[in-house]
């Protein structure tokens, strides 16, 4: 490795926004006053934020030199299990800034907004597709959005049978999220673990499964990114004791074009428009998470819905099972215009291929590397692998010393201490948009990480050394909280 | 295709350390049965260039050049500097993940620290957060922190909060077993609390200002009443750049500030992405929902940004949490700081003043022009206006100019039959201001 991608160069130190700029200076083209001031009680008016005045020129350089403090998957890899850091193709971006699109407002007319009622249609009907399932919505915000409103469809499709239940299982391997969204809905999460396997045995589900236990909320493929085998029968089982299967779709990456959700047992679904549909993830969103439904929970969506009359699209209201609406308006177009353009750039042999190639990705880095980090579940993985630092251990190198020594050769580190079924966790996502010479300078980082750790293990104690800052003291941020400046 | 960069090659070569000797048998592990047989039915793949014909053939059936609405109700159209989102593009920002690796993340973090400091400032409060998806949910996670706080049942929202945002309160509220109750609203458009003192057990009062009829409430008074009942009082907004000119929240006695924050740079996007922002005093700090940004130092004590007190959140805390929320809005409160520090205190103002100085104009303007204005209480950007009966037809007609002239209050109040909300911000000019009333008055 001494050719390594991280290097280091210059860039800027740049002060607070506030510690800049000077009384009177604007950085805003003020529109011309073409009407009269019109006085406003002074007891109304306020003495004006405190902002800093700034120029152009000021905000330009000031949040260029922060940008260049960060990385994105613009800059290199970024394997992040279960976030799916894939490339974010750039013509999307074009497509949802088309003026028509991005200046629409949300209450005009629908009889002037047919072009966003189409692509918005068209996109539920591909998720729909994708997926196995019946219907979509398209309102959810974010993935864990999509979660509550799953388990909102689940609590209302009980009530509407007369007979609420208290209880969702949430395996070990599901995602951190689950256990939240699910108590939100005044629901208690069952834990069960998965086997020796790291999957869901159907004796387990059986186990907990009753007449008090609304559904099930299972990640599949899971957080050790194993497909759950047993999901046929676990559904069987869920089903017969008149529960609901929820899938979290997050992992769908792994398995488009390659298995429909819908037609092995799930009754509702959401995805990540921003993982596994390119949309970029904007350094914590705006995300969407879509949910998918079986026939049986479609009146229950969210209104309104898109519905097409006399060849006009049109939003419908009046759905009395509805559990109503999960934010203002109609979920973030702006991501669902750049989750469009990907299908329709990709169409259903690309999908295919995209999952076919997370997959070949994800175990080419697990048989490269499984003699250097230990791997806790020796079989074929999905999208991503699961190793831990047990190898490490003896040299006193943690999972954390790993990922920020990853640091110093130019990678973003993957997710570290999750999932919580193996200790010292590092999970690692490719994707499909690596190409072979990247994983191959990866997977020889990591093993030269893996020497230091046995011959000079304070190189990764005292890593990261090339970034902006070196380790940053969270303890005391979060001792004494200064949340403002 | 072009965002897959492995050729035969390499997949060759790669199946071969994986030890199987076609892409197909990746998926061994799962079961027969379970597996697809047919490919997906989706479109065809289109080139770049094609896609690009679609999407502007798409867009050309949408509102082109020259459309002239005037509604707000929730979205507001204002301008947006080149700058802003010529920087918003830069692909560090777009394309990294949310800021696990402060070391790799410093860019986002410290702009996220920005955005809280000037967001608390704008709305005179201690502390906001890094963001939330809307102005809807940001106040039914508000409403729900209201509950944790005071372990009270039960909340009241104003009738003239947004309607949507109150839909979107029930629905998180429906499952809890948690009382959301909405107060009337009196004859001058603003709220009546006269009616708090019978409710018991409550946890916290939600008053918008300006409300949904565009009216400056009294949040002072409001606060005074509110707090009579040991609620906490949460003051909400849909039009953050009224805090350009009113007197912020926070200085009136809010507990809670709530609301979207879409009029800072973020563009319409027919509703969404927007901002949802929360902010609230310190002490209730470790009670709030989503995503912080705190400060901190690094081994060599210089400056630096974490993403702190996660022991609240989903990850850590599981059932829980004081939210669920993970993927938030960051891109959006990156959008507003951008916007905000663009403007400043001087360019905030100034701005602000314009909105408000246009929209008292049009509403001179429709006044002389013999309609009612019902309520009289002072307004922001935004006011009723009470058409005569049978207006319905003008819409239709002005609909098919390009013109929309406001938003038909009748679907949510239905004693309003013939009441428009009529919103102008700083992107109307006297001309088609003008061009609206002679239209009108037709």
């Amino acid at each position: 490795m001494n050719d390594s991608l991280g290097t280091t160069g210059l860039i800027l130190n740049e002060p607070l926004l506030w510690e800049k700029g000077k009384a009177g200076r604007c950085g805003f083209s003020l529109p011309k006053r073409d009407v009269d001031p019109s006085p406003l009680s002074r007891e109304l008016v306020g003495d004006g934020p405190d902002f800093p005045d700034l120029s152009e020129v000021d905000v330009v350089r000031h949040y260029t030199r922060l940008s260049q403090w960060n990385f994105g998957v613009d800059t290199g890899m970024y394997p992040l299990g279960s976030c799916t850091m894939k490339y974010n193709p750039k013509t999307n971006e074009r497509q949802a800034s088309i003026p028509g699109f991005s200046g629409a407002h949300p209450l005009i007319p629908e009889s002037l907004c047919q072009g966003v009622l189409q692509v918005m249609a068209e996109l539920e009907v591909h998720l729909a597709e994708i997926t196995g399932m019946d219907a979509a919505t398209l309102q959810p915000a974010a993935g864990a959005h999509g979660e509550l409103t799953g388990m909102l469809l689940i609590h209302a499709w009980h009530q509407k049978k007369g007979a609420q239940r208290t209880r969702i299982i949430v395996p070990d391997t599901a995602h951190g999220t689950n256990p939240a969204s699910v108590a939100l809905c005044g629901y208690r999460p069952v834990p069960v673990a998965s086997d020796d396997q790291g999957i869901l045995s159907a004796e387990a589900v059986a186990g907990v499964m009753d007449e008090d236990t609304a559904g099930i909320m299972i990640t599949n493929p899971n957080t050790l990114g194993l497909f759950e085998e047993n999901i046929l029968e676990i559904a069987r089982i869920v089903h017969a004791k008149g529960g609901l299967v929820y899938c979290d779709g997050a992992n769908m990456n792994a398995v488009m074009g390659m298995v429909k959700m819908g037609k092995i047992g799930v009754d509702v679904m959401h995805l990540n428009l921003h993982k596994t549909f390119s949309t970029p993830h904007g350094g914590g969103g705006p995300g969407s998470g879509p949910v998918c439904v079986k026939k049986e929970l479609e009146p229950f969506l969210p209104v309104p819905r898109i519905v097409k009359q006399e060849g006009r699209y049109a939003l419908d209201h009046d759905r009395p099972d509805s559990i109503g609406r999960l934010q203002a308006f109609y979920g973030n177009v702006g991501v669902m215009l750049k989750a469009y353009s990907y299908i329709r750039t990709m169409g259903p042999e690309g999908l295919k291929k995209v999952s076919q190639l997370a997959v070949l990705n994800a175990n080419y880095i697990k048989e490269r590397l499984k003699d250097t980090l230990h791997l806790p579940y020796d079989r074929p993985c999905m999208h991503e692998c699961v190793f831990s630092d047990k190898f490490q251990a003896p040299h006193h190198v943690t999972t954390l010393d790993m990922a920020k020594r990853l640091m110093d050769y130019g990678f973003h580190p993957p997710t570290v201490y999750f999932p919580l079924v193996v200790a010292g966790a590092i999970m690692m996502e490719p994707t499909e948009t690596e190409s072979k010479e990247d994983l191959d300078s990866y997977i020889a980082a990591l093993k030269a990480i893996a020497e230091e750790a046995r011959t000079d293990p304070d190189l990764l104690h005292h890593a990261p050394r090339k970034c902006k800052v070196r380790r940053l003291d969270e303890t005391a941020a979060a001792r004494k909280p200064c949340l403002a400046g | 295709m072009r965002y897959l960069p492995h050729t035969q090659e390499d997949i060759q070569s790669m199946l071969q350390a994986v030890g199987v000797d076609h892409l197909d048998h990746l998926f061994s592990t799962i079961p027969r049965d379970c597996r697809l047989k047919e490919a997906l039915d989706l479109p065809a793949p289109m080139t770049e260039w094609e896609l690009n014909d679609h999407m502007d053939a798409l867009a050309g059936q949408m509102p082109g050049p020259g459309h002239q609405a005037f509604v707000g109700a929730g979205r507001y159209e204002h301008f947006i500097p080149e700058s802003v989102s010529y920087l918003l593009g830069r692909s560090e920002f777009v394309t990294s993940y949310t800021p696990y690796q402060p070391e790799m993340s410093q860019g986002t973090l410290q702009a996220i620290y920005e955005y809280q400091t000037l967001a608390a400032r704008l709305l005179g409060m201690e502390v906001a957060t890094a963001s939330h998806y809307d102005g809807a949910t940001a106040l039914a996670e508000s409403l729900l922190m209201a509950v944790r706080i005071t372990g009270r049942k039960r909340v009241a929202l104003s009738s003239l909060i947004h309607p949507l945002y109150r839909q979107t309160v029930q629905t998180y509220f429906a499952p809890t077993g948690y009382d959301a109750v909405e107060l009337p609203y009196l004859p001058d458009g603003s709220t009546d609390l006269s009616s708090l003192s019978q409710l018991d057990d409550l946890a916290g009062v939600a008053v918008q200002s300006p409300n949904f009829f565009g009216v400056i409430e009294d949040l002072q008074r409001a606060g005074e009443e509110i707090h009579k009942t040991g609620a906490l009082f949460i003051s909400c907004f849909t039009e953050a750049l009224a805090y350009g000119l009113l007197k912020g929240p926070g200085a009136q006695g809010a507990d809670i500030v709530c609301g979207e924050g879409q009029s800072l740079g973020i563009p319409l996007s027919y509703g969404g992405p927007g901002l949802g922002m929360i902010a609230a005093g310190k002490a209730h700090m470790r009670k709030l929902p989503g995503r912080l940004v705190g400060k901190t130092t690094d081994l060599e004590g210089r400056l630096g940004f974490v993403l702190t007190l996660a022991t609240r959140e989903q990850h850590i805390r599981r059932e829980k949490a004081t939210s669920n929320i993970c993927t938030n809005n960051s891109l959006c409160a990156l959008a507003a700081v951008m916007y905000m520090a663009s403007l400043g205190k001087t360019g905030m103002r100034e701005l602000a003043l314009l909105n408000h100085d246009k929209a008292e104009y049009m509403k001179s303007r429709l006044k002389q022009a013999g309609f009612a204005i019902p309520f009289e209480r002072p307004t922001f950007n935004e006011f009723v206006v009470e058409f005569p009966k049978g207006f319905e037809e003008t819409r239709k007609r002005l609909l098919e100019k390009n013109i929309v002239p406001g938003f038909a209050l009748k679907d949510f109040y239905p004693e309003l039959y013939d009441h428009y909300l009529v919103c102008v911000t700083e992107t109307k000019s006297r001309e088609a201001m003008d061009a609206l009333v002679r239209e009108v008055a037709a």
